[in-house]
């Protein structure tokens, strides 16, 4: 059993980080946060890539017929970096909805917007005249 | 040139017109550049469905060959996929002009385009690629771009913000869900190619494999919103404008359904034991359900897009069951439903979006009454539309359903039929609902003049309902091939 | 010949379909637009009567519009009872157009044009059933029958009107999806074809065990045949105008049902194939149950139509019970039923309506001492009335005749008895509007129109109903062809 977690303990690293961010994206309330819980966890996904293509004692991967000498997988790596380019524009992407929505709603708490949302549903009913509802 | 790179110019091209469009002044130029753009894409993924012997074609992106390099795939499957998105896309985009210049503030438009051929390109590489980690570069193209489209929906109604924001929060968790498996099954073989993986992925350590492919399928199954991760649907289509509805409807959720059966078909078809325990004893229940739980949420919804939003999850339940019963006639069965369900729901949304418009508020049971005679161009192809949805014989709606019946009853499952049978009966219930308030009450209300770039555009999509309805052999015979492609045990190309 | 069988098999389909395509260009000259009816009617008549010639000379007309996908196609081929349907469809489409236009110009109705387009529609969709090629055309035109006479059935649109209408629809698509359609696709996986083949083709493909599961898919199934308990449909159909009852309610509708079921019979099943296993045995008991029941239900109805209407799902099941007993003189004798009960029940339809629009009377209690201001309407319906109760020399008597034998040729005498009980029983509730009529003093004084075009036409179809006892030879040579194959 130590033994898995000493030589596994990257993915242990990597659930943690997980689980942790997927309870923030789903407990917390601010929108922000929630937006933290998520970079949290795709932050564990980056991980989980880079640490796969890691090798014991590797380096990095120029090759140089040479001299025969192991080095890390590199195209974990390379993936993770496309990998990050989408976690930054998803967090650009929320945050940039997070400020319009503090605009429309004037709070970034959930609770309360919900609250609203049920006062939107009740307008725009009055508004369609009620009809068979 | 072109005819050896249509794969690629499939892909490439609303992609790379979509940086240009966004850039553009003006809406209404951009609008004319988008419509080329998807008439462009339409004409190649026509001239890559008919040019060749039927033979797949595999094109290896600048010049990797793979299973080193990225490589796109044409074969029955990703051609059905890129007809089907090609030809709705289209249709949406033509009919978009006149919603998009009422509902979007005129300095957003150009932009708004942008996001449309963005998600429209996504969308279409997904369909065309073989390299199971460019699926998910693709996945989250099509979703961010999709989630601003949603977004857009704010200027009418704020609570587009909201859906918006969980669409893309719940979209970026499935997508990593699914990059998590593909990580797990790139640990123990070594390769991202499709084709690669489905030879080696049987001869890898069991664990990591069953646990990848349970992580890639939860994550596709949210982006196909089947149930029960579908509770983003119903808002984010909702609450989007409303030509966005209709062009996400009809595409979106199609293109990661798609997604759903390469997985299962294709890159997991070396361990038939496992998929059929996933298939037989968790989709087809989950699929059961979606068709009910949808139907009979569609039945208590008053707001009409909800509505459709709702019977598109019964419906992505029809398609799933289909995939889930695992034979050629039933996958067949799902692609014909697969394209059919495209032109149905994508005219339902596009005449809703015509009659919010016209309106001036939300369309729900209350607000339409007595439509029929008001708005005879939007309702009467409404009406189409719907009875195609319900299965009336002579529209396309039809053949789906007689075809998912006939492989379902062909693979000895009689008690499914009947269920499949009993809740297409419970739709009858929600669009008789709209019809009768539709067409059978007196409308009070001013006059309405129709926009023939609205109706007409809609009318393309209804007559499509009624011509593959009656001449159904070109679906037919394309959604065959797709199924033999997609379970053909391996993709050329590979090793 | 004037024109090839095939031409008039294509003229008689469409004609229909076009007059509906041509009503909303006619529908600035109200006149033009009543005209095109009768028109359509006459043409696709003509065609009708053309093709059943060549039927009867031994020819199988024959068209393939299109292959919607392998093993499913669009396809007509005339079967003898398909022209004996043909004709009566389209034969009774021409007076029930002249009505029409009677009957809704009398009341002042609205939206005729849609109802033009609706009525015109489902006549096409019941010549397409009549001529279908296999059970998957026909069952593509017997969904359009019910979509387009929802439009009909809901014509009012009261709230009445529309609940009818969700009870119609819920009905007749109801038992047709989940009934109907598993029962097709369940023959095609089974005998690989749906092709109507003289002699059937499902002996040795389906076990003898499973037969009569499958014959309860179709029975039930197929709701426009209105057998208990799925007769419901029917009664509340009625809220239509009288003429969609009277062509469709009473003809085209109700008929392409038991038709539907004749044809499942012996062009599917085989009547060999039945007879051996007896897989019909229970539907000849659940249709004696209909006939008695729904004549004891029709008994108790005040309401004109409402009478009609159980009068109707009773003599239906006479069909079902005809098919269901399977021998050779049976099957004549619900074929023949088609056409007499058909020419019968319009002229008392008629009857109905004209009594509604000319005197604004719908119940039975109400009908004292009417018979001297419309002689003519209630002798059409007293002849009309004779007819289904099977009194010579009208059409019903012969049907019934050769439903009688046909019950002991199959081996079910008892049929006698129910067939027998039911006679007596038309004789009570389908007479007592006509006795009251002339025999019971006036008890207020009604003003009473004259409408011409909804006067003639009952008296048309209730000489029809005579003739049809003379000039019977022009119909059994079809029906003798069913059963000698």
């Amino acid at each position: 059993m130590t033994n898995l977690i000493a030589t596994h303990w990257n993915y242990l690293v990597v659930v943690a980080l997980m689980l942790i961010g997927l309870y923030i994206v789903m407990s917390r309330q601010n929108l922000v946060k929630k937006i933290i819980g998520l970079a949290i966890f795709q932050t564990a996904l980056f991980l989980l890539y880079i640490s796969l293509g890691r090798i014991s004692g590797g380096t990095a991967p120029i090759i140089d017929a040479a001299k025969d000498y192991t080095y890390s997988n590199p195209l974990p790596h390379v993936l993770i970096l496309t990998a990050i380019v989408v976690g930054v524009a998803t967090t650009a992407l929320g945050l940039a909805l997070i400020l319009r929505i503090n605009d429309a709603f004037g709070t970034i708490e959930e609770d309360e917007i919900l609250a609203m949302k049920d006062a939107d549903r009740k307008a725009f009913k009055g508004k369609t005249d009620g009809g068979d509802e | 040139m072109i005819t050896s790179n249509l794969p690629a110019l499939i892909v490439a091209t609303p992609l790379i017109m979509s940086a240009i469009v966004a850039l553009l002044p003006s809406g209404a130029l951009a609008w004319v550049i988008t419509l080329l753009t998807s008439l462009a894409v339409l004409v190649f993924a026509v001239m890559n469905t008919v040019i060749g012997d039927g033979q797949p074609v595999s094109y290896a992106l600048g010049g990797w060959p793979p299973p080193w390099g990225i490589e796109l795939i044409s074969d029955g499957a990703s051609r059905l996929m890129a007809l089907i998105l090609a030809g709705l896309s289209f249709a949406s985009t033509l009919y978009a002009k006149a919603l998009i210049e009422l509902e979007i503030h005129p300095k957003d438009q150009a932009r708004t385009y942008g996001a449309w051929l963005l998600t429209m390109g996504g969308l279409l590489g997904l369909v065309m690629t073989a390299d199971a980690f460019n699926l998910f570069v693709f996945l989250e193209i099509s979703a961010l771009s999709a989630v601003t489209l949603v977004a857009m929906g704010a200027g009418v109604d704020r609570r587009a913000l909201i859906a918006a924001y969980n669409y893309l929060i719940i979209g970026a968790i499935g997508a990593t869900f699914y990059v998590i498996g593909v990580g797990f099954c790139y640990a123990v073989t070594g390769t991202l190619n499709m084709a690669d993986l489905a030879q080696r992925l049987p001869e890898a350590t069991a664990a990591p494999v069953f646990v990848g492919l349970a992580f890639m399928v939860t994550g596709i199954m949210v982006k196909a919103a089947a149930f029960p991760v579908h509770m983003w649907l119903p808002a984010a289509y909702g609450y989007a404008p409303s030509a966005v509805s209709s062009l996400l409807s009809a595409i979106a959720t199609k293109a990661a359904i798609y997604v759903l059966a390469r997985i299962f078909f294709t890159i997991f078809s070396g361990l038939p034991d496992v998929t059929d325990l996933i298939l037989k004893w968790i989709l087809l229940p989950l699929s059961i359900m979606a068709m009910f739980g949808g139907t009979i949420l569609a039945i208590y919804e008053t707001d009409l897009k909800k509505l459709l939003a709702q019977s598109s999850i019964a419906q992505i339940g029809y398609i799933t069951l289909a995939f889930s019963v695992a034979t050629i006639s039933s996958i067949s069965a799902g692609f014909i439903h697969m394209a059919n369900h495209a032109l149905i729901k994508g005219g339902l949304f596009m005449a809703v979006g015509a009659i919010a418009v016209s309106i001036g508020k939300r369309a729900n049971i209350g607000s339409i009454a007595g439509l029929g005679r008001a708005m005879p161009w939007t309702s009467s192809a409404m009406l189409v539309c719907g009875l195609s949805l319900i299965g009336l014989p002579l529209t396309a709606g039809f053949i789906s359903k007689i075809y998912l019946v006939l492989a379902v009853m062909d693979a000895g499952l009689g008690l499914i039929t009947a269920l499949i049978l009993l809740s297409s009966v419970l739709s009858v219930v929600y669009l008789w609902k709209i019809i009768e308030v539709m067409w059978m009450r007196p409308y009070q209300g001013p006059a309405i003049s129709e926009n023939v770039m609205i109706y007409g555009p809609l009318w393309l999509v209804a007559a499509a309902n009624i011509f593959f309805g009656i001449y159904a052999k070109p679906v037919v015979d394309l959604a065959d091939m797709a199924a033999r492609a997609i379970t053909a045990h391996a993709l050329i190309g590979g090793l | 010949m004037f024109m090839s069988v095939e031409t008039a098999l294509k003229i008689g389909i469409f004609a229909p379909l076009i007059t509906a395509l041509l009503v909303p260009f006619l529908a600035v000259r109200v006149n033009f637009r009543d005209a095109a009816g009768p028109i359509g009617g006459v043409i696709s008549f003509i065609a009708a009567l053309h093709v059943a010639h060549d039927v009867l000379q031994g020819g199988v007309p024959e068209w393939t519009i299109l292959t919607i996908a392998d093993g499913l196609s669009l396809s007509f081929k005339v079967t003898p009872l398909g022209a004996i349907f043909g004709m009566v469809a389209s034969g009774l489409w021409i007076l029930a157009a002249l009505y029409t236009t009677g009957y809704m110009r009398g009341n002042h109705e609205t939206h005729q044009t849609r109802f033009a387009i609706c009525y015109a529609i489902a006549v096409h969709a019941a010549i397409a059933i009549a001529w279908s090629g296999n059970l998957m055309v026909l069952f593509i035109f017997y969904e359009i029958l019910t979509f387009s006479t929802y439009p009909l059935v809901t014509h009012k649109e009261s709230q009445e009107a529309i609940r009818a209408g969700r009870l119609y629809m819920a009905i007749l698509v109801g038992t047709s999806v989940v009934l109907l359609l598993p029962a097709i696709i369940w023959v095609w996986i089974s005998a690989g074809t749906l092709d109507f083949t003289p002699g059937g083709i499902l002996a040795g493909k389906v076990s003898a065990d499973a037969a009569p599961y499958l014959l309860a898919l179709f029975a039930f199934g197929i709701g426009k045949a209105a057998l208990m308990p799925i007769h419901r449909w029917l009664p509340a159909a009625m809220v239509a105008p009288t003429p969609v009852s009277a062509l469709l309610h009473a003809v085209a509708v109700v008929k392409a049902g038991v038709f539907t079921i004749l044809m499942v019979v012996v062009y599917i099943f085989g009547i060999e194939f039945i007879s051996q296993t007896e897989a019909s045995q229970w539907l000849a008991w659940l249709a004696a149950f209909t006939i008695l029941a729904s004549s004891v239900v029709a008994i108790t109805k005040d309401d004109l139509k409402a009478r009609l209407a159980y009068s109707t799902v009773s003599q239906l099941s006479y069909i079902v019970l005809g098919a269901a007993l399977a021998s050779a003189a049976a099957i004549e004798g619900a074929a023949l039923h088609i056409v007499m009960h058909a020419s019968a029940k319009i002229t008392l339809f008629f009857c109905a309506g004209a009594i509604y629009v000319n005197a604004h009377i719908k119940n039975i209690s109400e009908l004292d001492g009417l018979g001297p201001k419309l002689p003519w309407v209630f002798g059409a319906f007293f002849l009309g009335a004779l007819s289904i109760i099977g009194i010579p020399p009208l059409g019903g008597s012969w049907s019934k005749f050769m439903l009688m034998a046909g019950s002991v040729d199959a081996g079910m005498p008892i049929m006698l008895a129910v067939l027998a009980v039911s006679s007596l029983m038309n004789v009570y509730y389908l007479l007592e509007p006509v006795a009251r009529g002339f025999f019971k003093p006036q008890q207020k004084d009604i003003h009473v129109d004259q409408h011409f075009l909804t006067i003639m036409p009952p008296v048309l179809t209730a000489i029809l109903s005579v003739m049809l006892f003379f000039f019977v030879n022009w119909i059994t040579p079809f029906t003798q062809m069913m059963v000698t194959p």
